[in-house]
């Protein structure tokens, strides 16, 4: 049982925040602890601390604005394109902090891969979106490479749809199919944590549903971290669930717990709609 | 009702005549277009044959053609694009890329529109004074290099613009993969801006075929035929200037011939550059 509910445990940098049950299932893959974040003199998260667990979906919500796509673009450093934003404190993957500068940025990228909003495909062959990123990583041949092409499609249930024309321009995919090739080329790289920045808000129902479904198999391979502006759908997909509200996490725990019986009110006013 | 009615009226009234008007100016605009072209077609297509591309410009009263000229103009613009286009792509690439957001990008910016709007003539005297002053002749590789100028401004120009329209999302999701930034740029952002960069070198090849000023200083002329690069070389546009000015009626004749060559030249080159566009944003659709 993992519990994490605070945020005014910034101190505790290191300290296990619960006790971690000793079952595989419940490894901690990414503790956060007291990690600031500032845009230039905007100061937009404040020591937030907590467990993601290994091989679950953890949803992040809050209102807009709160700070919960900034949380995820920590994760994998995506953050650092730009000059002026800058992350204190440690997330700790494997052991190891991601935010130690001397962590390999391009390691840390293919370890934990990430989905955003809009779906972007690369304008090159289906194929060749795949294939690009593991090029970069791994020198596979031929029949190899095909495989795992195969395979990345497959993860995406997108193999069946695109099998007959893997040549042909990936911008020609609908934008379901875009933005699980987009999933596809994450997993690709085998990465052992999926970051989904709204990955359904740019499509339409059925595009949408098939993409939570895909995440129900996926976090049988994955840890899976999902920051979405719909409750339901956090609701729907996640196991744990972090509420953020202006740069502070509120509160962090099971997915059912959060949406049934909250322990801070402002979470319960958030998920009741009586605000944001 | 009637108030209504009224207003429906003077509305259309404003309308018909706000049209006639518009309609007017481009009639105007197209008018005089329609002339020149109408001109040069005429004049230029009574001494359109094949010795205008086999035969070397002729001495007054002996008949002859352009083909040193068009060598000329080909290899200059040629040579051009190959010293400008690499140059200009590439610091397009770093405005966008890598100085977005820069004092230095934004001063480099500002500069590279001065160059851009720079009288070719001016860019003509700077390469006689550095090359030409210095080498002791007029050369082809210097009528090349004030050309060339020419098209770096308008390359780097188009390259930092169609980069920075490539969507953020686009950069994000291809170093979330964990490939480093050129690699990134190199492999995905150019691709996604090649249409609109290879377009942009087209119209500088174009706007390039037609100047006249840089080469009067550089690569100045030449009556016969001459491949050498560090030897004066004739191109279309000067060989029009010196014929068009002779008081000889076959020179004339030339010089319209040249002169409906390099418009066909242009006119080919932009229809070139839509049909390229045309065919990238079909294949991305």
């Amino acid at each position: 049982m993992i519990l994490a509910p605070m945020n005014d445990t910034a101190n505790q940098t290191l300290e296990p925040l619960a006790t971690v049950a000793a079952n595989e299932s419940q490894r901690v893959k990414l503790a956060v602890r007291g990690l600031d974040f500032r845009y230039g003199d905007f100061r937009a998260l404040k020591g937030i601390s907590f467990d993601v667990p290994a091989l679950q979906v953890t949803a992040i919500i809050g209102p807009s604005g709160c700070g919960k796509s900034t949380l995820l673009r920590i994760f994998n450093r995506i953050y650092s394109v730009y000059p002026k934003q800058q992350a204190s404190g440690e997330i700790i993957l494997d052991g190891e902090n991601i935010l130690d500068a001397r962590y390999p940025i391009n390691r840390l990228r293919s370890k934990i891969g990430m989905v955003f909003q809009k779906p972007v495909p690369f304008p090159m062959s289906i194929r060749d979106n795949i294939a690009w990123g593991i090029r970069h990583h791994e020198k596979l041949k031929g029949d190899a490479m095909d495989d795992r092409v195969e395979q990345a499609l497959r993860a995406a249930a997108l193999w069946d749809e695109v099998k007959d024309k893997l040549g042909q321009n990936a911008l020609g995919l609908s934008g379901g199919q875009q933005q699980r090739l987009c999933i596809a080329r994450a997993v690709a790289l085998k990465p052992d944590v999926l970051l989904l920045d709204e990955p359904t808000s740019a499509l339409d129902p059925i595009a949408t549903g098939r993409i939570e479904q895909l995440i129900e198999e996926l976090k049988r391979d994955y840890t899976i971290v999902i920051v979405t502006h719909n409750m339901q759908q956090a609701a729907r997909v996640s196991d744990m669930t972090a509420f953020m509200y202006m740069g502070e996490l509120i509160e962090f725990g099971g997915t059912e717990k959060i949406f049934t019986k909250p322990d801070k009110q402002q979470t319960e006013d958030y998920i009741t709609g009586r605000f944001g | 009702m009637i108030v209504a009615e009224k207003l429906y009226r003077r509305r259309r009234v404003r309308n018909a005549a706000a049209l006639i008007l518009s309609g007017c100016a481009a009639v105007f605009g197209l008018f005089w277009l329609v002339w020149i072209l109408w001109t040069t077609l005429i004049s230029g297509i009574h001494a359109l044959n094949p010795d205008l591309f086999t035969k070397m410009t002729p001495p007054p009263g002996e008949s002859g053609g352009l083909a040193n000229a068009l060598f000329g103009s080909l290899l200059m613009s040629g040579l051009a694009i190959a010293i400008g286009a690499p140059i200009g792509v590439l610091a397009g690439t770093w405005l966008a890329e890598y100085a977005r957001r820069s004092k230095l990008g934004e001063a480099i910016r500002f500069l590279n529109d001065i160059l851009l709007s720079a009288p070719s003539i001016v860019l003509g005297l700077f390469v006689y004074s550095i090359v030409v002053r210095p080498s002791g002749h007029f050369s082809a590789i210097a009528g090349a290099l004030a050309l060339a100028l020419i098209v770096l401004p308008i390359v780097v120009r188009t390259s930092d613009e169609m980069l920075q329209l490539v969507p953020g999302a686009m950069r994000e999701a291809a170093l979330s993969l964990g490939v480093p930034q050129w690699k990134v740029t190199a492999q995905v952002l150019w691709r996604s801006a090649r249409p609109g960069i290879i377009t942009g070198i087209l119209l500088a090849l174009a706007r390039i075929s037609g100047e006249t000023a840089p080469l009067l200083f550089t690569a100045l002329n030449n009556q016969y035929w001459s491949a050498k690069p560090d030897a004066p070389m004739s191109s279309v546009p000067v060989a029009i200037f010196q014929f068009a000015m002779s008081p000889y009626e076959d020179w004339h004749a030339l010089a319209w011939a040249g002169a409906l060559v390099v418009t066909l030249f242009v006119l080919l080159l932009g229809l070139a550059a839509r049909w390229y566009l045309h065919r990238s944003h079909m294949a991305q659709d």
